[in-house]
């Protein structure tokens, strides 16, 4: 119970007065209140921002455990008792296979950034790290798809993989590849390796950058003694940088497993989740079950159920850089 | 020994061959914003057949009709009010709340902060679905309560400005303000965070001196403690600021009247209602992209870091 004990708040006392101090059980009120006062004051600088956060995360945060167990359409008036249906939500959960492809394709998505995204990264950042002219030109190029908004990104793309118009299409008719033409978010078997891409193109710079600065961290004299030992670059690569990287890389892909998985708005822009399912995320689900099926309670526990997911995802991802840190 | 010559050929090949690689990867960056640029300055006609990133005539007029037409200089300016007041209200709050949490402690004061790093930690990624029901039953209870003050203020207004200014409050006044104090929430936990942590590594011999002067606290916060903390205030400005610019879900479940919509959920309305106008609607990204381009381009060096400090500490 530490946080219950009031910090050290020292009352000061004039000694020129300390004659005329009155008895002790009186100066022991008055300083309590004035330590009130002061404790008072102080809380009244932290008030804003716990009010507007009770409000606005815990009230919510309590909301969805309460919402989950209901079976509520958002219009009627909520009482607890009348919707209270217990686990059923959870177990309708556990045999929806849509919920469970959108996660696969969450989970494909993630797997795509986490090879494809982050070894471009790597290859850049790598790239970058040699005494190369113009590094934060490029560093500035790189940094320009993370800072656009999902919204952007997915409208241009998607008229980039439009069936009719795109760009995509026109320049494989150009180079003669006409026979690969095809509406390619429309198509079931392309729509969710698009829509990956993409999402790898907007989150690569993250990873460069990071890694770009754990790369600059690692002193110059290693390579160079590696170098006169006689080391091969390729020997330097994998005995000099990869183990002092190693706690960068975790870094990173826990990142941007967090960020894959959570992945939405460019789906939801691109493609609404189709054709059919293909492309159907946790989270456009669960904004499918309030908006479109108005299924309150389902959706949040839906939102339970990924919430759950992920926290085991970061924890593992935790512990695991915890030993890699050790060794 | 390595020959020399051979030995510098290879180098310089291989220097080569690391800026084309680097070349092609920006260039792949650049050209869809590029493309995005120059369809926005076609016409409806040529923009499917005219594939040149250089159009012939360059088509201005679709950036105002755009502006005004395709309702995008509303969405601008919501933009730009929801981004200020925003930012300017997560300033002032976690600057409060982390001085509070760093240098003035009241009981439970270490619990309520431990409470904000919990938020930043836990995902939650159902939240919107009671936060929109939190929004609607607050909306419900204020127009009950307009409703009744009603033989109120009939005293005061006519009936007809009474039912102006009900209106007013439930389509403008109340959703603005409930999404500002939705964003104002998104934004906290990690401004208060990375603020608390640079005024605990803050000397206070400063505040010290101050509070010997006769300052309160309130003055020493304002004179002493902000000015201090640029940087740290700098950083948090400029996450929230691409934070707020670039929302898309909590403005789509909270404002539903055009007039109230910032750009990313114009876009979308935009782009549900003409799905054809290709021009109209690049012009629209564009116009959206590039305050964000330039002010990331001017203060590249510390939208970088601190972009990837928020994201680290998340």
């Amino acid at each position: 119970m530490n946080w219950l004990k009031p910090g050290k708040k020292k009352i000061k006392i004039n000694p020129a007065m300390t004659d005329k101090i009155p008895e002790t059980a009186v100066l022991k009120r008055k300083m309590k209140i004035a330590r009130a006062k002061s404790y008072l004051e102080n809380f009244s600088f932290a008030f804003p921002a716990i009010l507007i956060f009770s409000v606005f995360y815990i009230y919510p945060f309590l909301k969805v455990f309460q919402l989950s167990v209901c079976s509520w359409n958002g219009i009627d008036a909520f009482s607890f008792g009348k919707f209270y249906t217990g686990f059923t939500n959870f177990k309708e959960i556990l045999r929806d296979g849509i919920w469970w492809r959108s996660m696969w394709h969450a989970a494909y998505i993630t797997i795509i950034a986490l090879t494809l995204q982050n070894a471009l990264a790597l290859a850049l950042a790598l790239a970058c790290d040699k005494e190369i002219k113009a590094r934060n030109f490029y560093r500035v190029i790189f940094f320009i798809p993370p800072v656009l908004s999902e919204v952007v990104v997915g409208l241009i793309w998607q008229w980039i993989y439009d069936g009719n118009y795109g760009l995509l299409n026109y320049a494989l008719n150009n180079f003669g590849l006409s026979n690969l033409i095809h509406n390619w978010l429309s198509d079931p078997n392309t729509a969710l390796t698009c829509v990956a891409i993409v999402h790898s193109w907007k989150g690569f710079g993250w990873g460069f950058i990071i890694l770009l600065a754990g790369l600059q961290t690692i002193p110059r004299q290693l390579y160079e003694a590696a170098k006169v030992d006689g080391a091969s670059s390729w020997q330097i690569f994998r005995n000099v940088t990869i183990p002092l990287m190693i706690p960068v890389f975790v870094l990173v892909s826990i990142l941007t497993i967090l960020g894959s998985m959570q992945v939405f708005i460019l789906i939801y822009t691109m493609t609404g989740g189709g054709p059919g399912y293909h492309t159907e995320v946790p989270v456009t689900r669960i904004l499918a079950s309030m908006v479109a099926s108005s299924r309150f309670g389902y959706a949040c526990a839906e939102g339970i159920i990924f919430g759950l997911v992920l926290l085991v995802l970061s924890f593992t991802q935790k512990k695991i850089s915890e030993r890699v840190k050790q060794v | 020994m390595r020959d020399g010559r051979t030995y510098r050929i290879k180098r310089r090949a291989k220097g080569f061959i690391i800026y084309i690689f680097l070349s092609i990867i920006a260039l792949t960056c650049i050209f869809p914003l590029v493309w995005m640029f120059s369809s926005s300055l076609k016409t409806q006609s040529t923009i499917f057949s005219n594939m040149s990133i250089i159009p012939d005539q360059p088509q201005w007029k679709n950036y105002y009709i755009a502006w005004t037409k395709g309702g995008f200089g509303i969405y601008f300016l919501n933009s730009l009010f929801y981004t200020a007041v925003v930012v300017f209200g997560i300033v002032i709050v976690s600057s409060w709340a982390a001085y509070s949490f760093s240098r003035l402690k009241f009981p439970g004061s270490i619990l309520a902060f431990n409470m904000f790093l919990a938020a930043m930690m836990i995902p939650l990624p159902g939240s919107f679905v009671p936060l929109y029901v939190l929004v609607n039953n607050i909306r419900k209870v204020l127009m009950v309560f307009l409703n009744n003050s009603n033989p109120f203020l009939l005293k005061f207004l006519s009936q007809a400005s009474v039912d102006q200014l009900f209106a007013f409050t439930e389509q403008q006044l109340y959703p603005r303000v409930a999404y500002i104090f939705c964003m104002i929430n998104v934004g906290l936990s990690l401004s208060i965070y990375i603020l608390k942590t640079f005024f605990d590594k803050m000397p206070s011999e400063l505040e010290d001196a101050a509070r010997i002067d006769g300052c309160s606290k309130l003055g020493i916060w304002w004179n002493v403690a902000l000015p201090l903390s640029r940087p740290a205030i700098a950083v948090i400005v400029i996450f929230n600021t691409l934070n707020v610019w670039n929302e898309y879900i909590l403005a789509q479940l909270i404002l539903s009247e055009k007039s109230t919509m910032p750009l990313q959920r114009g876009l979308m309305v935009f782009q549900g209602v003409y799905v054809t106008q290709y021009p109209l609607l690049m012009a629209g990204l564009t116009m959206t992209v590039i305050p964000i381009l330039i002010v990331y381009l001017i203060l590249q060096k510390y939208i970088i870091k601190g972009m990837t400090a928020g994201a680290v500490v998340g």
